[in-house]
């Protein structure tokens, strides 16, 4: 196996599991579950491969493949990874086993299409995370909708129509605007590079070279798109909805992975594309950042619903992430990527656990419970694991990106004001409400509900895929560094392109 | 006498093509079996046809006292000409005993039809393109009316030869102008005279003139009346090659004319390109999410097409032509599976056409409901398939023109178009069906459309071999 293909391997492999799965009986249901897990295991172990040879003390892309695709224009596929996409890389196919164990039971209907769309799911969100041109990130960006919508809208729950279709429209739109800007920016650099280019590697050395008013049309194109898909306050309505209609399964892959999507744009493309324009803009959408943080906390406070109480919480931590990358010292920038993974496995987790519960009492009311610590003691206790681990305690993951973002904007010469840090800390606090406080009523007290006598704990299943969870969030929580040191030369990288002094203008 | 030869290798499609008419009123006269022949008959002569073209493409000649262009970009639009003419004749093997009549002529008049859209795509005189365009229309007309006892196929073809012959004097009116003007008809010579003519109110006119003609024919706002009511009124089969054959026929008449009508330069034209472009793609959009016949939502999404293409026209440079070309290849097979697809769910007495009937298909049909969805998702231009390539090649020849406005309304168009894509896959997947009703089989109507399936995934993921022989040819 050669070792620059290997990336092309991790991203077909799903994709020829999916195709191979069409020729499966769709009365089989058990075999299509396996045989989707074991491609999604061999996903995993492929890129834990990549993982073992990568050298984190490189700044650059490692395992490039290129290709010609369409010679006329320059397009190739062309993929690598660096320290932001290689721990991005990991998570995604982590987490996409986990779903397909966790729906073990509650999909019970049209198995082999739930299947199929996940598979295709995971193909456009590793397609994302490690294209390097323009067009084929773009290609990957759109048809990930495709599945995801199909997710929501047969699995989904009462209103999942509305959901789903908000969904679609909504990241849509963003995408529009920002394939105009990719042409627009590709037809301009292609006036420098002398030919039309939507190569990656090729626009980070022009990009910074653009006028300003060119720089901040293109920043605010790509930007809007991303800023839709993280979600950003006042941009984040279609996720409560998308989050509550989706199966357990496709609550998790949308926390876990595709908010990530939005926050992965911004450092991968947003930055270093258009510097200046970041920094010009860095204040207004960090103060977006921390209105999402308390606005989310506060209405995730608020809400009766488990699980649109988890989808709030995490408009607030994407926010805590778009503060990070856009305070753009070290420790910030560092912090948001950690924090993205974190993300991923704590509101990952919390979604999984809300799944649990529901697949058993068939409510998510959060004043239906209560006092159900006797009964499911595992599950209580995995419950407090994860909201911990979602909260900032130390010790547990969250709180080593939260601080590391926190002591990053305290500092930052960019947004050059304590004030940012201070407001966004009060998230923490909240962060603590919400969550203890649902806790509380869920697990404490005394029973309410007849119903809940009857609760089952988790099974071994269900034990399996949390245990795998708790383990990367108590690593990341005691030693960060294993994960830190991979991103640790990448981030550098952006924000020595960042800081790049202002060159002579050569577009427009 | 090698130039004899040479010629007559030439002009072999036309022949072919003029042959097999002629047999085929011969079998309609003569056999008594003629209503089995006739569908396999036309299929092969367009299955040859289209092949021949396409291994061809890259001897290009001018034949017929300079008149008619074989080889390069004509050969692709036979290629698309023939090919959506192929897959119309399969899906109608089985689609036309449901429509309730069947006629002979069915098949001639589309071989006819064919042939009319060749010599507009070859044409290197106005006077071809005046003839191919007539014998394409007229019998277009009569396709429209074919099923005589029913009130709406007369009104589509009372309305479609009503409006057609006018935006036919249009054209004439505007080729003579242009003649009186240049003293010639013939292409190249225009094309020579031009910087003398740029300045000539005269010649203006008359490509003015020529132009609106045309905007009637590829359904462009405000010449778009007749579209929905037109591809309501006739056989779906049918209206899928209206808005495939006959669009793609008309904008190769303008490609064939570009260089003689606009001397390479648009600058003139600009404004009334993109006020058409815009006006029909918002139009477009807007208008088929209120539809609520199938047939008719397909009719508005094929003007705001014509909105995306006139951007490829309006940008006046090669990217954009080829981006043209390519996107009516594209479009010629989604919306033919599109259309493809209407008329399999259609039931007897064209039942089932309002959207509420698509809901719960995939329970019905899974793989109907799939391959719509395809076809769908094609449609509203999202990745990978070959509708997003086309848009954004269309996209690039906007921004590198300093259209980038037009783009952005371009986008704008098919976020709102996207709307009424999903809704239709909203419709089959995610609720239960309300009417009863089976799925009539019919193992050609699948094949043709699953070739059009093909043809859209292949395009979309390897759209570079045909955007480089297009643009070997600009």
């Amino acid at each position: 196996m050669e070792t620059n293909q290997l990336l092309t391997y991790v991203l077909f492999t799903p994709l020829i599991g999916a195709m191979l799965l069409l020729v499966f009986q769709r009365e089989n249901e058990q075999e299509i579950r396996v045989f989707g897990l074991a491609i999604s295991i061999i996903t995993f172990i492929l890129a834990l491969m990549i993982f073992a040879k990568f050298e984190s003390l490189n700044p650059g892309f490692q395992f490039v493949h290129k290709i010609s695709w369409i010679s006329s224009l320059n397009i190739s596929y062309h993929v690598g990874v660096d320290g932001l996409s290689m721990l991005l890389l990991l998570l995604t196919t982590f987490i996409t086993p986990l779903t397909l164990l966790s729906s073990w039971k509650s999909i019970n209907k049209k198995v082999k299409e739930f299947t199929f769309f996940m598979l295709l799911l995971e193909v456009g969100m590793i397609g994302v995370f490690i294209s390097l041109d323009l067009f084929l990130f773009y290609v990957f960006w759109e048809a990930m909708l495709i599945p995801m919508y199909f997710i929501i809208g047969l699995w989904g729950g009462e209103r999942r129509i509305y959901a789903t279709v908000k969904f679609f429209l909504f990241t849509m739109f963003g995408s529009l605007l920002m394939l105009v800007a990719i042409i627009w920016l590709a037809v301009s650099a292609g006036g420098v590079i002398g030919h039309f280019t939507t190569d990656l590697v090729e626009l980070y050395s022009v990009g910074p070279a653009a006028a300003r008013n060119f720089q901040n049309w293109m920043f605010l194109a790509f930007t809007l798109s991303f800023a839709i898909k993280i979600p950003l306050f006042p941009l984040h309505t279609w996720l409560p909805d998308a989050h509550v209609e989706a199966p357990t399964a496709g609550s998790i892959i949308l926390a876990a992975i595709l908010l990530k999507m939005g926050t992965y744009g911004l450092l991968r493309f947003c930055l270093p594309l258009f510097p200046d324009a970041a920094i010009t803009f860095a204040p207004y959408i960090s103060v977006l950042a921390i209105i999402g943080i308390i606005y989310g906390a506060l209405v995730a406070m608020v809400q009766k619903d488990m699980k649109k109480l988890v989808a709030y919480s995490s408009v607030s931590h994407l926010g805590f992430v778009v503060l990070g990358i856009f305070a753009m010292t070290q420790e910030s920038i560092q912090g948001a990527v950690i924090q993205m993974v974190n993300h991923g496995l704590s509101t990952g987790a919390l979604f999984f656990l809300v799944g649990v519960i529901y697949e058993r009492t068939h409510t998510r009311e959060i004043s239906e419970y209560g006092g159900i610590a006797k009964i499911v003691p595992i599950f209580s206790a995995s419950l407090l694991i994860a909201s911990l681990s979602s909260i900032g305690l130390p010790g547990l993951n969250g709180f080593i990106g939260e601080f590391l973002i926190l002591l990053g904007s305290f500092k930052s010469p960019v947004l050059n004001s304590w004030g940012f840090a201070v407001f966004a800390a009060s998230g923490v606090i909240f962060a603590a409400v919400y969550l203890l406080w649902m806790y509380q009523r869920v697990i404490f007290g005394v029973v309410k509900n007849p119903k809940m006598e009857k609760l089952t704990d988790m099974n071994s299943r269900e034990m399996v895929v949390f245990v795998s969870l708790l383990i990367f969030i108590v690593w990341i929580g005691v030693y960060p560094s294993t994960f830190l040191k991979v991103s640790d030369k990448s981030t550098a990288r952006v924000i020595l392109q960042v800081n790049t002094p202002p060159q002579q203008v050569i577009i427009k | 006498m090698l130039n004899d030869i040479q010629e007559f290798y030439s002009i072999l499609p036309f022949i072919i093509l003029g042959a097999g008419i002629l047999i085929s009123v011969l079998i309609e006269m003569y056999s008594s079996d003629s209503e089995r022949i006739l569908p396999w008959f036309s299929i092969i002569i367009f299955g040859i046809m289209g092949f021949y073209s396409l291994f061809t493409v890259g001897s290009v000649s001018v034949i017929m006292q300079n008149m008619l262009q074989t080889g390069g970009i004509p050969n692709i639009f036979h290629f698309i000409f023939n090919i959506g003419a192929a897959i119309t004749c399969l899906l109608s093997v089985d689609y036309i005993k449901k429509y309730g009549v069947y006629f002979g002529e069915y098949y001639i008049l589309i071989q006819i039809s064919v042939l009319g859209m060749m010599c507009m795509a070859g044409a290197k005189d106005l006077f071809m393109i005046f003839l191919g365009l007539e014998i394409m229309s007229v019998s277009f007309y009569a396709l429209a009316g074919l099923n005589r006892k029913r009130l709406n196929a007369n009104e589509a073809s009372l309305k479609y030869f009503l409006l057609g012959a006018f935006a036919t004097g249009f054209t004439v009116y505007g080729i003579a102008l242009i003649y009186g003007a240049a003293h010639s008809t013939s292409i190249d010579n225009i094309t020579a005279q031009f910087p003398l003519l740029s300045g000539n109110l005269l010649f203006l006119a008359g490509v003015l003139l020529f132009f609106i003609g045309f905007s009637f024919k590829i359904a462009a706002f405000p010449f778009h009346m007749w579209v929905p009511d037109v591809y309501q009124g006739s056989a779906t089969t049918i209206a899928g090659l209206f808005s495939t054959g006959g669009k793609a026929a008309a904008f190769s008449a303008i490609i064939a004319s570009l260089s003689a009508l606009f001397g390479g330069s648009l600058h003139t034209f600009l404004p009334y390109l993109a006020v058409i472009s815009v006006l029909s793609m918002l139009f477009g959009s807007i208008v088929a999410i209120a539809q609520d016949n199938i047939k008719r939502m397909l009719a508005y999404s094929s003007i705001a097409h014509a909105g995306y293409l006139i951007i490829g026209l309006a940008s006046g440079n090669h990217v954009g032509i080829a981006g043209v070309v390519f996107y009516l290849i594209a479009y010629t097979f989604m919306n033919l599976g599109a259309f493809g697809i209407v008329s399999l769910i259609e039931g007897n007495d064209e039942t089932n056409l309002n959207i509420n009937s698509y809901a719960g298909l995939y329970g019905k049909s899974p793989m109907l409901a799939l391959l719509f969805a395809v076809f769908m998702f094609a449609l509203a231009g999202i990745p990978p398939f070959a509708g997003f390539f086309g848009k954004y090649y269309i996209f690039i020849s906007a921004v590198k023109s300093n259209l980038t406005w037009l783009a952005i309304i371009g986008v704008i168009s098919s976020a709102i178009s996207v709307y009424f894509y999903i809704r239709i896959v909203v419709l089959m997947f995610f609720k239960d069906s309300q009417s009863e009703f089976i799925v009539q089989h019919s193992n050609m109507g699948i094949l043709a459309v699953f070739i059009s399936f093909i043809l859209v995934i292949l395009f979309g993921i390897a759209p570079g071999s045909i955007i480089n022989l297009i643009s070997s040819f600009l």
